[in-house]
């Protein structure tokens, strides 16, 4: 096999000189395109996405096919759909450790490209959004470089191949904000509202950006869907060569005091063990590991003992984390966990949108109890606090994932580490400011 | 409907509502902040949490928010489920995060929503000790004071401002726990809304700064149910007063008028009341001065006047009661008594009235408005006329995003949903005007174009709606156009709206009118008739279907007069200066009012009459409503000099000092059986509201709140012995927190909001049958007439008065235009100066240009204003705000020529 078939995402990656329309093409670029435009109906296509068990990669591993399973192709009356649906990719890449759509937009621009032609399609969207991180100039002048050359060449606009369907392709770049990664916030951004999520149902699937069906997909998960169009549905189950019921490859990667950081396209299953010995060369000399995060600063943290774990969203659901974006951060035994967590604590306190309450309000109160925990200036009563957080910034008690993201850290290492929490406090007990 | 199961207590409640909705709606305490009755959910301040189970065998259950989980068949929840309460606990100890605690010196405290919940929610100790973030304020004009440190970030005040009343100038600024909600910079806050940032704000960082000036408590004022006098709709208000002033005005509820809504100019313009230079003392003309006097004295003296007068001619009064007209009509006999409008709204009024008394379409409410599905508004500046009609109309516009969610299946009181889901779609609402008005932004067309043409146009809507409707005078291809689709969007709809009024002096518009609202019936529509009327009590006073009060200015001209006996009126305000000039010099006059006018200033004898607050009667609002406003205070509690009474009270003793006998009346309700019995139009206003033996377990009902504190001091710098509570023989209520007081009190009767944890204005779901409802005890009012539906077509005469050039049309202002809240100092401070607008083609042609001091001739009147340049004004007018220079709406006045005086 060459690496174009084990290395789908990454085969073609070139971050100094990123292929170029006639590079793209001469290296089976745009064949996704064409083969669905005039091969396959856009059900097709939804189909065979769903028989390869793509997953989100966004970070919570929602089947794709399923969610593009939402969106209606038909009007009420059985007639065929009118006005305007989209697809949107969620590039707003900010979850701290996290730096995997960079390569795929910066490297590859005509991929992304491609990738939303072919899902566009597959949802019968009329344009397409590339929500993209602000400070990811790079990869804006290169995908907009990109849709140009695509626009030019016709596989952008009107009647796309003669096939009669068109979809537009722009670049919108976010203002900074981490909470445009939640889909309905990132809806709300583009319309030029503040971000803030909202209420579901309606899912966007229904009504989302202007109120029409909508869309949002993240970049890796798009850049899989041309590869999977021509190569099919078992070629990609089989990319993860038995480690995983998922299919597919995924782009790991490593943070921290690790030998080597990186990014590496890896069959999804791949063990954590594999990803942070082999492909990071291990902890930097003197370090022992100490706890990771299997993707993100929003997922539990998990032991050594976990390392053998395939990385895959199922399994590492149920050892109390999440796979997440699948970007590991290693955390060694001389770095001070409470100062790790106030700084994750102190981001997402910053991040939160100020809508509802006890994210607002208590993402803020958790940082500061941390920051004195870690300078020894705890109090009695500090850690059942933070326990009641853990506990009240859950699922279904704010309005979205963020306050519930944020507390994944905290709880675990809670769970593992209460010691070195209860060592912040001191005594007796004084009042101080922060 | 749905039965659920709430600790284990069945109820049954709308299927599909919310869960608070319900709860709320079955009097359970639930604490909630985001969540408004009139505003939906929407899900962010996770106050109202409860635990939901699965079914009867689930004893796990989850936390959800009740405010966005619907109500269905079978649904359990908890609120005293020990984990669900927790969490609300917590949820109150984050929002206290950052709470300055300064509750003694707050002005929300006694009347705060976050007070209540904090209390309800049972947070007590403290134990964030960390700095808190802190806030500068912002200077937003004359009527709300800005403290954002006490802000808890319920999202409130923008979801009011921004979301239901469309106003621009308020948003939410930053993120995290550091969200401000504010303006973008100091200013004034610009829509005509802005004060119920003060009611729907949960707390004290938007408060009514005109009460500030005068603080007092909620629970040490003393209230009264009363009705606004500022413009013909007839809000609901409760105003407290204290030390004998009026400190505050707030919404009263009213399910079928104002609900939860006021305009500022009802809220803010109660300072008339407390004004220094009103006549609190009956004066009488000594050499050429007005002197007070003994009001023995003046009555001895008006009976000598009175008896040697060979005919006296009453004139009445729009802004007073019904009962102080009858009042009036009854002492100088029916044929001397003339209708208190400028001439051309008495006729106004009058067609008005047989509009709404034989037209096919149904009668809309104020509230009814927001149910429209299409609405063409002729003529009438809603904004500026009938302030709290246009914020009704905003949400009829809007209600097209009710039904797109009711598509997805998605509850329209998801309200965030449902506006993603509505984005910029509207309802269709076409308007007709003069000039450019605030409700432009919701109209899909709008027609600037002089009366007549408006007029045409609504017969070319009309005639495309039903082709045997009068055929309209030639109109462009445009106009038809726009014709023909305001026929079609109305005929589409389920609930057309047809808005129109007297603002433009237009009778052909008021035909116009008619004649849309029988075609749509003759197309088997069920339209909606909604006409805004001149003042508060308009109607009221043309159901006496007096003569004009030129025709009285005439008489006394031609020497047929001695005596003129105004109510509650400044002639100067209603007839030219010429005429009314020639009717004093030859006359005698004596007025009843409470503000020193120009006629008053006039006067022979002028005596002290009661305001809306501080005296008893009814108003019969637009759309015929009668409505009982009552008594505040005694004026003369605090000062035994003053004599301030209800006129029909004076008009009561001027009988007696006249003719030896008085009518007899001692008590309001002897006025207002006497009305009903001698006039069938007014037969049922009686039962409009309870009468004064009305009595709840033997007692009277209270009128200040039962924390009211001081009794026994207020009077002390007078006194130190405290006398008798003062007696109200004219209704059931008490000057006193001693009586009953409870959400089922008769809806006529509640003074003001309060139950028992629940202090501020959120008290109201305590008066409803259910949350935004009617109320336990009724509400108020009772429409006066029935319309028995005539279907014919009237003539209309779209004819433009003979004019070679210019003619002058009344532009209008929300702030200036009416006479008493004009004279509050708030409302004055946001009144514009007086401009004349030209179309800017017109003010070319005549070689004028902005700035420019022109003189006008108007009907006698020299003007020299402003000239302002309007880009929409409809061509061939010049836009005058007569009411802002005191002038009554004018006919068909065509201008002379406008001189230039200075350039600009």
């Amino acid at each position: 096999m060459n690496r174009a078939e084990t290395h789908p995402l990454t085969a073609r990656l070139n971050l100094t000189d990123p292929p170029d329309l006639k590079r793209y093409e001469a290296a089976g670029g745009y064949q996704g395109l064409r083969k669905a435009l005039k091969e396959m109906a856009p059900a097709d296509v939804q189909q065979t996405v769903k028989n390869a068990n793509l997953r989100g990669r966004g970070g919570a591993g929602f089947p794709t096919g399923v969610k593009w399973s939402f969106v209606p192709m038909t009007a009420p009356d059985g007639t065929p759909y009118r006005g305007h649906k989209y697809i949107l990719c969620n590039a707003d890449e900010m979850e701290p450790g996290t730096f995997k759509d960079r390569l795929l937009m910066e490297g590859d621009p005509h991929q992304m490209v491609e990738a939303m032609l072919v899902s566009g399609y597959a949802i019968g969207a009329t344009r397409g959004y590339i929500f993209l991180r602000g400070e990811y100039v790079l990869s804006a002048q290169r995908l907009n470089r990109a849709i140009d050359e695509a626009k030019a060449t016709g596989y952008l606009g009107e009647n796309i191949l003669g096939s009669g369907w068109g979809m537009t392709l722009a670049v919108h770049t976010g203002a900074g904000r981490y909470i445009c990664g939640e889909e309905t916030a990132l809806i709300n951004s583009l319309e030029g509202k503040r971000a803030n999520p909202r209420t579901k149902p309606p899912f966007p699937q229904a009504a989302g950006l202007w109120g029409k069906p909508t869309v949002v997909n993240n970049v890796e998960t798009l850049c899989c869907v041309p590869h999977i169009v021509v190569n099919g549905a078992d070629w990609f189950k089989s990319l993860s060569q038995g480690k995983s019921t998922d299919g597919g490859t995924k782009l790991y990667g490593v943070s921290g005091r690790a030998r080597r950081s990186g990014c590496w396209e890896l069959p999804i299953g791949t063990t954590a063990r594999e990803i942070i010995e082999e492909h990071a060369g291990g902890m930097a000399d003197g370090l022992k590991l100490k706890c990771w995060l299997p993707g993100g600063a929003s997922t539990d943290f998990l032991l050594p003992k976990h390392l053998d774990l395939a990385m895959d969203f199922d399994t590492i659901g149920q050892h109390g984390s999440r796979m997440g974006t699948g970007l590991i951060t290693v955390v060694d035994d001389k770095a001070s966990l409470l100062g790790m967590l106030y700084n994750l604590e102190l981001f997402f306190t910053r991040e939160s949108c100020g809508w509802c309450t006890p994210c607002r309000d208590g993402l803020p109160w958790t940082a500061r109890i941390l920051k004195a925990l870690e300078q020894g200036r705890g109090q009695p009563g500090d850690i059942e606090i933070l326990e009641q957080m853990t506990r009240d910034l859950g699922p279904g008690r704010t309005f979205c994932a963020h306050a519930p993201g944020a507390m994944e850290p905290l709880q675990s290492a809670l769970k593992y580490f209460r010691d070195e929490f209860e060592r912040g406090i001191a005594l007796p007990p004084r009042r101080q400011a922060a | 409907m749905a039965k659920i199961y709430v600790d284990g207590r069945p109820y049954e409640v709308h299927d599909g509502d919310n869960l608070l909705h319900a709860c709320l709606s079955k009097k359970l305490d639930l604490p909630y902040f985001c969540w408004h009755p009139a505003m939906g959910s929407v899900g962010a301040c996770r106050q109202c949490a409860v635990k939901q189970f699965k079914d009867e065998n689930d004893t796990h259950g989850k936390i959800v928010m009740s405010c966005m989980t619907p109500a269905a068949d079978g649904t359990r929840i908890s609120i005293d489920d020990p984990e669900a309460r927790a969490f609300r606990a917590g949820v109150i100890e984050w929002l206290m995060i950052n709470h300055p605690h300064d509750c003694p010196v707050c002005e929300e405290g006694g009347h705060c929503h976050l007070q209540d919940m904090t209390v309800m929610t049972g947070h007590a100790r403290r134990r964030y000790r960390f700095t808190k973030r802190t806030h500068l304020n912002q200077e937003l004009g004359p009527f709300i004071a800005h403290e954002m440190n006490r802000c808890i970030a319920c999202y409130r005040c923008v979801r009011f401002y921004r979301d239901y009343a469309d106003g621009q100038d308020l948003g939410v600024f930053g993120a995290h726990d550091n969200v401000y909600f504010g303006r973008e910079c100091d200013g004034v806050l610009e829509n005509e809304f802005s004060g119920n940032l003060t009611e729907v704000c949960p707390t004290g960082v938007f408060t009514d700064k005109t009460h500030s000036r005068r603080y007092t408590r909620k629970w040490d004022m003393q209230f009264a149910p009363s009705i606004c006098a500022h413009c013909s709709l007839g809000c609901n208000v409760s105003p407290g007063e204290r030390y004998g002033e009026i400190r505050r005005v707030e919404n009263r509820y009213n399910s079928h008028v104002n609900h939860y809504f006021l305009c500022d100019r009802g809220r803010f313009g109660y300072g008339f009341v407390n004004r220094g230079d009103r006549p609190r003392r009956a004066r009488l003309r000594l050499e050429r001065e007005l002197a007070e006097v003994d009001t023995e004295h003046a009555l001895a003296h008006l009976g000598g006047l009175l008896r040697g007068a060979r005919r006296v001619l009453g004139i009445g009064s729009p802004r007073a009661s019904v009962e102080s007209n009858f009042a009036l009509r009854t002492l100088v006999g029916a044929d001397n008594f003339f209708d208190g409008h400028a001439p051309p709204e008495t006729e106004l009024v009058k067609l008005a009235r047989e509009i709404l008394s034989t037209t096919t379409a149904e009668l809309a409410t104020l509230r009814g408005l927001e149910t429209a599905d299409a609405a063409l508004v002729l003529g009438e500046d809603l904004t500026q006329t009938a302030p709290r009609a246009a914020l009704a109309l905003r949400q009829a516009a809007k209600g097209v995003g009710g039904k797109l969610a009711a598509a997805l299946k998605v509850p329209e009181w998801q309200a965030e949903s449902v506006k993603d889901l509505r984005q910029q779609s509207l309802y269709p609402v076409f308007l007709t005007a003069i000039d450019a008005t605030r409700l432009d932004d919701v109209a899909r067309h709008h027609l600037r174009a002089a009366p007549e043409q408006q007029a045409a146009f609504a017969m070319a809507v009309a005639q495309a709606i039903d082709p045997a409707a009068p055929p309209p005078p030639a109109l462009d291809a445009d106009t038809r156009g726009v014709a023909a689709e305001a026929a079609a969007a109305l005929l589409a709809a389920e609930r057309p709206l047809i808005v129109a009024g007297t603002s433009l002096g237009s009778a052909a518009l008021l035909n116009a009118t008619a004649n849309l609202t029988t075609a749509l019936s003759a197309r088997g529509r069920k339209p909606l008739l909604f006409l805004a009327l001149p003042e508060a009590n308009s109607l009221g006073l043309s159901l006496f279907s007096a003569p004009p009060l030129t025709d009285a200015l005439q008489l006394a001209a031609d020497g047929q007069a001695d005596v003129l006996l105004v109510l509650e009126n400044d002639l100067y305000r209603r007839a030219s200066p010429a005429l009314v000039d020639a009717a004093l010099t030859k006359t005698r006059l004596v007025v009843i009012d409470h503000q020193l006018t120009a006629t008053a200033k006039r006067a022979e004898v002028l005596l002290p009459a009661a305001t809306v607050f501080e005296g008893d009667g009814i108003f019969v609002n637009n759309e015929s409503r009668a409505q009982r406003h009552y008594q505040v205070f005694q004026p003369d509690f605090y000062r035994s000099e003053v004599q301030i009474a209800e006129a029909w009270r004076w008009l009561d003793r001027i009988c007696h000092a006249w003719r030896g006998d008085c009518c007899g009346w001692e008590f309001l309700d002897q006025v207002t059986a006497a009305c009903a019995k001698a006039l069938p139009q007014f037969a049922r206003i009686t039962e409009a509201a309870p009468s004064a033996r009305f009595r709840i377990k033997g007692l009277k009902l209270a009128r200040a709140p039962a924390r009211y504190s001081g009794r026994t001091a207020m009077r002390a710098n007078l006194s130190v012995h405290e006398p008798r509570a003062p007696q109200d023989p004219d209704s059931p209520l008490a000057f006193s927190m001693e009586g009953y007081a409870a959400p089922d009190e008769p809806g006529p009767l509640v003074p003001f909001a309060w139950a028992p944890g629940w202090d501020s204005p959120q008290a109201w779901n305590k008066f409803q049958d259910e949350v935004g409802g009617k109320l336990r005890g009724g509400d108020p009012g009772l429409r006066l007439i029935d319309a028995r539906p005539q279907s014919g077509y009237r003539a209309v005469d779209c004819a433009a008065p003979a004019a070679d050039g210019l003619r002058v049309v009344a532009l209008h202002h929300i702030f200036g235009d009416e006479e008493l809240s004009a004279l509050a100092a708030p409302v004055s401070a946001r009144t514009p100066a007086p401009y004349l607008a030209l179309a800017t083609a017109d003010a070319r042609r005549l070689g004028l240009a902005a700035g420019d001091i022109v003189d006008l001739a108007v009907d006698g009147t020299r003007l020299r204003l402003t000239l302002k340049l309007s880009p929409q004004l409809a061509p061939g007018c010049i836009g005058v705000p007569l009411a802002l220079l005191g002038l009554p709406v004018l006919q068909t006045v065509v201008a002379g020529d406008i001189r230039k005086v200075a350039a600009a």
